[in-house]
């Protein structure tokens, strides 16, 4: 891929304890498990690297005490990591002073959190307009941005409302169009959906996805959901116990987990909607091309096409977008990429 | 086998040992104080004369102390200065009036319809009716220029607390080095009774309404600074977070992200500053605060009871009042108005009061009736009730009169004596072993440093006179509080019934439960102890309701299933789980108990309440000031000791 990339984290820890910077240098940056428990230590987050490309959903997954909502306060300093390095758009973060840290906030970083942050005693519009406020930015001006935003996010004629007065639903569209404000070019996402109610979630998610089409920003999305993960994410890193076990495509992560805690998400997760027929396909054809109605096209899911070719007598053909053949699919591949090949 | 008998020998040897131990000590104190006199009575010669050195000290700093020409008196003379303009200012404004410029003050028609005004503002009609109601109670009965002048003084010294308060508050916060000092300095506040308050303030700053104000100040900023740090500390971290991700300084984070949010907590504080300063203001008038107060005072002193059940029920009615529109304050949420209001709806609280105020001063203009009721158009019934409760007590007296000798006579007088015999050591034994047995060395060390104090002072007498005091009180305020506070949680009508009294309670400044003990027992130990009870009862019940009905209901549920009747649920499951909290409740009762014992020296008693009321008149800084500090050490070694068991309870339980 040839995407610029916009955040970098290198051997990011985060580590409490009683002198935590200490204790990092005694152990030349890298201390083992054992140092940790014997020092009495806990590593929230452990050599932890990973990049972020512009313009990609980067979802980090984990259970609750896994490090996955340290490592985004470490990007954000809202926590200031032990050790490591971070970038952003190739500016060292961790070197920021204060005020540069209010800068970046203020122009290129927004942020959406699981239980709102919304502002109690402010309205709707008020709570949209807040980052522009602290700007400095007019009354008018800020109100017109503010407006735009709430119709964005569908909430049009409730700008007077205040957050108790909303539901959660309602409540986190107002997290998203006042993190939206200042058009940051990184957008960080807390267990948004969390605190919803399913149905909830699920329209939002598609929300979600509406106004990513739309704005394209660089994002870094946290969830303990794996299905969340796998509908929303270009890629998806998964934490263990302050580690980053996996990173990759969803896909990669259900077809080729890197061991038996990836693998046990990845079980449950809808294969059909994740998995594409290039992925499972054999090799086949020597590069001439195909009717489109015997084939389907490389990129499709397998669940859009398991019908067509389970209902086929003979393998069909995977094309690419110029039509020519890449591969076959067989019934039995298909089976077995659907529901395992222990399946009876 | 060998193992379980094992144990079961040694924690019995362990029950064995603590009564071992506290038997000892009390052995050895008692033969120390037959084999030498000074362990009854710490030796006169041996006093450290603190007392003088503060007296001396304060004198100095009051008259002599400074650098070359500027002396210390200028200060606190600017300093009173200072604060006198805000108060001239109200009092012109509520009751004086500025003649020279031809200004009368506030029409009393304004100020009655004015608070009606705010009631509906704040809180809708119900609220209007009942603050213009009580404040017409302060017109019609004579009493309007005396609460103008309470008024006056809590006006202007709420707004000074809750400033001081807030910003302390704010600094703990930032500071660590700041909540290390600040914190204990609050504690140590809290548990030193108003009164002792006024004595240094008396030789700094003189008597009158700015030193009043000034004690009242300074008694009624640390719940302000309490309240900000609990609301400061209490604020989401999703919110703090997204006001630091939308990009603000901290000084943005703190006055538009954090204070905001803790807005609750805050005006909470703000309730509790102003139910404190009008329990200070009439304590206050002891140093020459004129008002309510003063009233008050002089009315209880020549035992014209129906005045002073007047003046004390405006007092309660101001503080009910205030009370009651902080907290609809507190309370108030955030609603968008449906549609566009008009903008003479949106301001119509204001145009209201502007015309009441046009049409007042008007009225005023035409008869002056309206800008104050003449007296012959007030009514008082306190004469009335003066030939009312002289019959009452005539008749009643011969009844209460052998019940009230027979308590004192046969049970607080030998109880007093057995205070008063104990010698020092035990005492003190006593104490440091509890505090080590609950809460180690630091809680012993801390203890009996304190009582230690108390001894080398030359306090000794007049403090266990006030243990004497509180100890008998507690006792009665527990076989009361605790059956009313088990019936509440068994019945949640009688519950909304009782916490609604409690809170009613509250709200009365602790002077006014002089008024009705006074007018059935006349003076003594027992109406001491009565008063106290009236004041000191409403946490034993509150905190039993409280305790009671937070056991977890699974724990309720196993005792049913596994057959317990009723009785034996209460006593063998319910009240063992509530009882840390319960003590807790205790606790605060002790703490009340000892806040009214400084009052209850006003109606006469030996102890140190007394010590620091003599003080007051003759300026001895050092007596009024130690006596204060006595009655918080015992405050300080009662609180360490209850707070040391229920924790330690509440661990075994495993609860919070």
């Amino acid at each position: 891929m040839t995407t610029d990339i916009q955040i970098k984290c290198r051997n990011v820890w985060k580590v409490f304890g009683p002198t935590p910077k200490a204790f990092m240098q005694r152990h030349n940056n890298n201390p083992s498990a054992q140092n940790l428990s014997d020092e009495g230590y806990i590593g929230a987050v452990q050599d932890v690297s990973f990049d972020v490309h512009a313009g990609e959903i980067l979802i980090i997954m984990g259970l609750s005490g896994s490090g996955k909502s340290t490592i985004i306060r470490c990007i954000t300093r809202l926590n200031d990591p032990t050790s490591g390095e971070i970038e952003l758009e190739g500016e060292d973060l961790l070197a920021a002073s204060p005020e540069e840290l209010v800068e970046l906030r203020r122009h290129k970083m927004g942020m959406v959190f699981q239980n709102f942050g919304l502002l109690p005693h402010r309205s709707v519009l008020s709570n949209v307009a807040f980052p522009l406020e602290v700007q400095g930015m007019s009354v008018k001006d800020r109100e017109k941005r503010a407006r735009e935003m709430i119709d964005l996010v569908g909430l049009g004629g409730r700008e007077e409302y205040f957050p108790r007065e909303l539901s959660g639903g309602q409540q986190q569209r107002v997290g998203i169009a006042r993190s939206l404000a200042v058009e940051p070019d990184v957008w960080f996402l807390d267990e948004p959906f969390s605190a919803l109610d399913p149905l909830i979630r699920a329209e939002m998610q598609d929300e979600f996805l509406r106004l990513q089409k739309m704005l394209k920003k660089t994002i870094v999305f946290i969830t303990h959901d794996f299905e969340e993960a796998t509908r929303l994410a270009d890629r998806i890193g998964i934490m263990k116990d302050g580690r980053m076990v996996q990173m990759g495509t969803p896909e990669e992560l259900i077809l080729h987990p890197a061991d038996d805690y990836v693998a046990a998400f990845a079980q449950n997760a809808p294969r059909d909607r994740i998995v594409s027929a290039k992925a499972i396909m054999e090799p086949a054809g020597d590069g001439q091309k195909s009717q489109p109605e015997n084939s389907v096209p490389a990129n499709a899911k397998i669940g859009t096409i398991a019908a067509q070719i389970i209902g086929a007598d003979t393998a069909v053909p995977v094309v690419d977008d110029e039509g020519i053949i890449v591969g076959q699919i067989s019934r039995q591949i298909m089976s077995d990429a659907l529901f395992g090949t222990d399946a009876p | 086998m060998s193992d379980i008998t094992l144990h079961n020998n040694s924690s019995l040897a362990q029950k064995y040992s603590v009564v071992l131990q506290f038997a000892a000590v009390i052995a050895f104190g008692v033969l120390l104080a037959n084999l030498w006199q000074g362990a009854s009575r710490w030796p006169a010669e041996w006093v450290i004369p603190l007392k003088l050195w503060l007296t001396e000290f304060f004198n100095w700093l009051g008259k002599e102390a400074g650098i070359g020409d500027y002396k210390f008196r200028d200060l606190t003379r600017a300093i009173a200065w200072f604060l006198k303009q805000p108060l001239t200012w109200t009092e012109y404004l509520l009751y004086r009036g500025v003649r020279s410029w031809g200004m009368p003050p506030l029409p009393w028609v304004a100020i009655v319809v004015g608070i009606g005004i705010v009631g509906h503002w704040i809180g809708g009609w119900r609220l209007a009716l009942f603050s213009a109601a009580c404040f017409l109670y302060l017109a019609i009965f004579g009493l309007w220029k005396d609460s103008m002048r309470t008024l006056s003084i809590v006006l202007v010294s709420v707004p000074v607390a809750a400033i001081i308060g807030l910003f302390l508050g704010i600094w703990v916060t930032r500071s660590k080095r700041a909540a290390s000092i600040i914190t204990p300095m609050f504690d140590l506040m809290q548990a030193t009774p108003h009164m002792a308050y006024l004595v240094p303030i008396v030789v700094l700053f003189g008597f009158g309404q700015v030193p009043a104000m000034m004690a009242t100040v300074i008694f009624a900023m640390p719940p302000m600074a309490r309240c900000t740090i609990l609301g400061l500390q209490t604020v989401p971290s999703d919110i703090i977070e997204s006001g630091a991700m939308s990009g603000c300084t901290p000084r943005q984070l703190l006055w538009k992200v954090e204070i905001p949010s803790a807005h609750q907590t805050l005006m909470l504080g703000v309730n509790q500053v102003i139910m404190q300063t009008l329990a200070m203001v009439v304590i206050a008038s002891l140093v020459g605060a004129s008002g309510l107060g003063q009233k008050l005072l002089f009315s209880l002193q020549q035992l014209r009871l129906g005045a002073a059940v007047e003046q004390g029920l405006a007092i309660v009615l101001i503080a009910v009042v205030l009370d009651r529109l902080s907290q609809a304050l507190a309370h108030r949420q955030p609603q968008h108005m449906e549609v566009k209001q008009t903008w003479a709806r949106r301001h119509r609280h204001i145009l209201a009061f502007i015309t009441v105020l046009v049409v007042s001063y008007a009225l005023a203009k035409y008869s002056s009736a309206w800008a104050i009721l003449p007296k012959k158009m007030t009514i008082t019934l306190g004469r009335d009730m003066d030939y009312a409760l002289r019959w009452f007590s005539k008749e009643a007296y011969p009844y209460i009169s052998p019940v009230r000798d027979f308590i004192t006579v046969e049970m607080l007088i030998p109880l007093r004596n057995f205070f008063l015999w104990l010698p020092w050591p035990v005492v003190l034994g006593t104490v440091m072993l509890a505090g080590w047995r609950l809460g180690g060395a630091s809680v012993a060390g801390l203890t009996g440093y304190l009582v230690a104090m108390i001894i080398i002072t030359g306090f000794w007498v007049p403090a266990m006179l006030t243990v004497y005091l509180v100890f008998s009180s507690v006792i009665i305020c527990v076989l009361i509080g605790v059956p009313i506070g088990i019936w509440s949680a068994r019945n949640d009508r009688v519950a909304r019934f009782v916490m609604g009294a409690c809170d009613t309670l509250q709200t009365f400044p602790s002077f006014i439960y002089l008024i009705p003990v006074i007018m059935l027992f006349k003076v003594g130990d027992l109406s001491n102890i009565l008063a106290i009870l009236a004041y000191a009862s409403v946490p034993a019940v509150r905190y039993t309701y409280l305790g009671l009905i937070r056991v977890p209901p699974v724990i309720n549920e196993a005792a049913l299933t596994n057959g317990c009747t009723p009785r034996q649920k209460l006593w063998k499951v319910e009240l063992p789980v509530a009882l840390p909290e319960i003590m807790l409740g205790i606790n605060q009762t002790i703490m009340m108990a000892l806040a009214m014992t400084a009052i209850t020296a006003l109606i006469g008693s030996r102890d140190l309440g007394q010590e620091i009321y003599r003080a007051l008149p003759t300026a001895d800084t050092g007596r009024g000031l130690l006596a204060g500090l006595s009655i918080a050490a015992i405050g300080i070694i009662a609180d360490r000791l209850i707070s040391a068991w229920a924790k330690k309870r509440k661990e075994a339980l495993g609860v919070e």
